[in-house]
């Protein structure tokens, strides 16, 4: 190869395989790898006459008793047969916009034969994970949306965290006080205020970014510890709002695995799709969405045609700050309904880490929050299977998962060019 | 002891400075020279300002003071105005009040200085480090195993249970910064991250064989042998040999940092990397060995958090918040070693004067995280200071742009 190369010095560009190409060539081998280990621990390391039995309704739904129940060796055969033609497909032809489904689509199949494994012999609700994974995904989307609707405009807010603590204990404490609905309006207030905070600390005194970011989630957590223990213990009717309730949509709610997750849910899931749709088409085909990305990118460009970059940045922020506060809502007054110190626990940073995987792209921001949804569930679901896996080593997979993809297995994904750089006006 | 040599980019135009500091009314009311005062005032107008909203935070807080106000304004400003001045007795008394109260804050202060130092060196080399949990967490776990799976004398245990520590800590840090080198992913995403495995696989293994104390249930560690722990420097007081490791440290990242090759590396590529890599510095493998020296710092601290005190062993999360008091440590103390020192007896002195605070005035000790976002807020935005204290000159050193972007 080198001798080629060295006889034939003007092929050197033509040969030597792009980035892209030696990522293709990794991912393909990789998913044969995956494809083996499918076989050999999923496929193999169930009894040979285990069935597993998925059940696919919900008890007390319209549509009950929709179950499948398949040969678990079997299935997991078939699934490492698919992942491995994906990953010939992959390394046959290294067409780049492909590389990325089939990781996803064997990932998904790999999660399917897992699952396989786990329930052998066993009647497992996948339906009940499902739900699961859509509930778990939302404070994660919603925080991946603040962190994009802040970079977007250039400022990193890293006070995502701090932002979903603060408002989900202003949202207990007014929710309790008053209604649910008053709560949930001063959970927003309050993810706007934190954020109008970042926005002065980063657009008008310069402080870093990440450092304003930090030294706002050190006093997010120090304050709702100190309130919840001097305040919610002196007054305990402080710390039950209650929740908001769930309620099917007519129809669609009715219709296996889909309605229970999408159609049957309480406001916060349907708000949250409706504000990926609104965030997706506002950033990419509306004068505000040009705008902020201009400012995000080349702020004097921007400036230099007139876009106010000061005040774009700041209405971005507090909207970001203001989506965070809804995140933080959802997780009092519609997850456990009441207040615990620390109750966050890191979502706010794997929202972060959603945002990057989603590559600063709204409906990428939903896709990674299912993603990390879907970790979480397992986790939960496994328990109740009782699978040989230590339950810790389940807890870390969604950060495992964070670090596999920030460090870019699923490609190099590009911030906006300007993110975490203060602008100065001249 | 200034860090202009540090920062180079950021120090702020000497003659503005000279010109400024003539009218300041510090300077005038002090006479202290101005590179002293300059490293002085921030932090202690910082400080002073964060004492200030926390008393406004226990006032308001205060539940049964806030009834009176309805019947009897006097005597409701009284108990507010009691409730505060009790708060803040206790805070001193508990920190320097009595040889006791001294003891407790240098105890408090041995880790923070440690897990300062660890985030220090990363802020001077452009890393910023969240991770000095995990770091300590892991550096702990081995130094514990080395502690109790070990048998030697004290004289050589406890140096090879420091040194296990730090290659277990430097290794949890250097994770992050091979990440960093190799693929680009952001070190503050790797190192959070890695605090919640390194966390979870504490718990993990403090249920295993390995770890656990024979005839319990309850994840708790076995116990370092005595050999192992570190003595207490005087009778009866819990301050023990990891302050003196942590002077020791601190003289030695100082060292390090101004005196060593490596060091200038490290801080040219904070600088500049792309004038580092200009200059011929292997700027991946420098990201790697900082988050190394950084971690094995932050693992010296969590040997200090199993070795250093009852019940010498490890539990869940045994390093507690020490990781995060670390990064406004460092901040205070502008990332140099010395600086480090005293803001990490300042915050140890909180830390021992909160828990006094928490157990005679009933103010949960949470109220000294605050305090502590609130002074690192004043330092970090020198222009805050400057605009709510009217004076017009203030050193911006702090202000170096640490993150510019996620991109590598």
């Amino acid at each position: 190869m080198t001798a080629e190369i060295v006889a034939n010095t003007s092929d050197v560009t033509l040969r030597r395989a792009t980035p892209e190409q030696r990522r293709a060539r990794t991912v393909g081998i990789l998913l044969l790898l995956l494809s083996a280990f499918v076989l050999w621990v999923f496929g193999f390391g169930v009894e040979s006459a285990d069935t597993s039995t998925f059940n696919l309704s919900l008890p007390g739904a319209k549509y009950e008793n929709i179950k499948w129940e398949v040969d678990s060796r079997l299935l997991s055969a078939i699934l490492a047969a698919l992942i491995a033609f994906l990953g010939g497909l992959v390394l046959r032809r290294t067409y780049l916009r492909w590389t990325n489904v089939a990781l996803a689509i064997s990932l998904a199949l790999t999660a399917l034969s897992f699952l396989t494994w786990a329930a052998a012999g066993k009647s497992f609700s996948l339906v009940g994970m499902l739900v699961s994974t859509v509930v778990l995904s939302i404070p994660v989307t919603l925080g991946a949306l603040s962190g994009l609707m802040c970079e977007r405009v250039a400022v990193i807010n890293i006070a995502i965290e701090g932002q979903l603590l603060t408002s989900a204990f202003v949202g207990t404490i007014v929710g309790s006080a008053a209604n649910i609905w008053v709560g949930l309006v001063a959970a927003v207030l309050t993810g706007a205020l934190l954020g109008a905070i970042l926005a002065v600390l980063a657009i008008r005194y310069h402080i870093d970014q990440i450092i304003a970011g930090v030294v706002i989630n050190i006093f997010a957590l120090g304050l709702t510890s100190f309130l919840a223990r001097r305040v919610l213990t002196a007054e305990p009717s402080l710390n039950s709002p209650g929740r908001f309730a769930s309620f099917k949509i007519p129809f669609f709610g009715d219709i296996p695995v889909i309605g229970p997750m999408f159609f049957d849910q309480n406001m916060f899931i349907y708000a949250t799709f409706v504000l990926v749709i609104a965030i997706h088409f506002g950033l990419f085909y509306t004068r505000w969405g040009l705008r902020s990305r201009s400012v995000g990118e080349h702020p004097k460009a921007a400036d230099t045609v007139g876009i106010d970059v000061f005040k774009t940045r700041y209405r971005n922020v507090i909207m970001g700050g203001c989506i965070a506060g809804f995140g933080g809502a959802f997780l009092t007054l519609s997850q456990v309904s009441r207040f615990e110190e620390n109750l966050t626990a890191g979502i706010g940073f794997i929202g972060l880490a959603a945002m990057i995987f989603g590559r600063w792209k709204p409906l990428g921001a939903l896709g990674a929050g299912l993603v990390f949804g879907f970790a979480r569930a397992l986790q939960q679901k496994l328990g109740i299977l009782g699978t040989p896996i230590p339950s810790e080593f389940l807890s870390m997979l969604p950060y495992i998962v964070t670090i596999i993809v920030v460090a870019g297995v699923v490609g190099k994904s590009r911030p906006p060019a300007a993110d975490g750089q203060p602008y100065f006006k001249q | 002891m200034t860090d202009v040599d540090a920062n180079p980019e950021d120090g702020s135009d000497p003659e503005e400075v000279d010109e400024q500091a003539t009218t300041d009314w510090l300077a005038r009311a002090t006479g202290v020279g101005s590179s002293v005062k300059q490293a002085l005032l921030v932090p202690a107008l910082a400080l002073f300002s964060a004492l200030v909203i926390g008393a406004i935070i226990i006032a308001l807080t205060d539940v049964d003071s806030l009834r009176l106000w309805g019947d009897d304004p006097g005597e409701a400003l009284r108990s507010t105005l009691s409730g505060i001045g009790d708060a803040y007795r206790a805070l001193f008394v508990g920190s320097l009040g009595s040889r006791n109260a001294i003891s407790e804050t240098l105890f408090a202060a041995t880790p923070l200085i440690l897990a300062g130092l660890a985030v220090a060196v990363g802020f001077q080399a452009g890393l910023f480090n969240i991770g000095a949990n995990g770091q300590m967490h892991v550096g702990g776990m081995v130094g514990l195993w080395v502690g109790f799976s070990v048998s030697a004398p004290a004289i050589i245990h406890i140096p090879l249970a420091i040194g296990g520590a730090i290659v277990g800590g430097a290794a949890w840090g250097g994770l992050s910064g091979l990440l960093k080198a190799r693929t680009g992913a952001h070190e503050v995403i790797t190192t959070i991250m890695l605090n919640f495995i390194a966390l979870f696989m504490v718990d993990y293994l403090l249920t295993g064989t390995l770890f656990q104390a024979q005839g319990r249930n309850d994840p708790i560690s076995k116990r370092a042998d005595p050999s192992a722990q570190f003595p207490t420097l005087f009778d009866g007081y819990r301050v023990h040999m990891g302050f003196l490791v942590a002077l020791a440290a601190v003289w030695h990242v100082w060292w390090l940092m101004y005196r060593s090759t490596i060091g200038y590396e490290f801080r040219a590529v904070g600088a500049n990397p792309e004038g580092g890599k200009y200059a011929g510095m292997n700027v991946a493998w420098i990201y790697v060995a900082v988050m190394a020296v950084s971690g094995g710092l932050a693992g010296v601290a969590g040997a200090n958090q199993v070795l250093g005190l009852e019940p010498y062993r490890a539990f869940s999360g045994f390093a507690g918040d020490t990781g995060f008091d670390a990064i406004a440590l460092a901040l205070l103390g502008r990332s140099n070693p010395i600086g480090v020192l005293f803001a990490g007896l300042l915050f140890g002195g909180l830390r021992a004067g909160g828990l006094q605070m928490q157990g005679t005035a009933g103010i949960p000790v949470d109220l000294v995280l605050v305090l502590q976002a609130l002074i690192i807020v004043f330092i970090a935005a020198p222009e805050l200071v400057k605009a709510v204290y009217r004076i017009k000159t203030v050193d911006e050193s702090t202000k170096s742009a640490i993150s510019t972007g996620w991109g590598s």
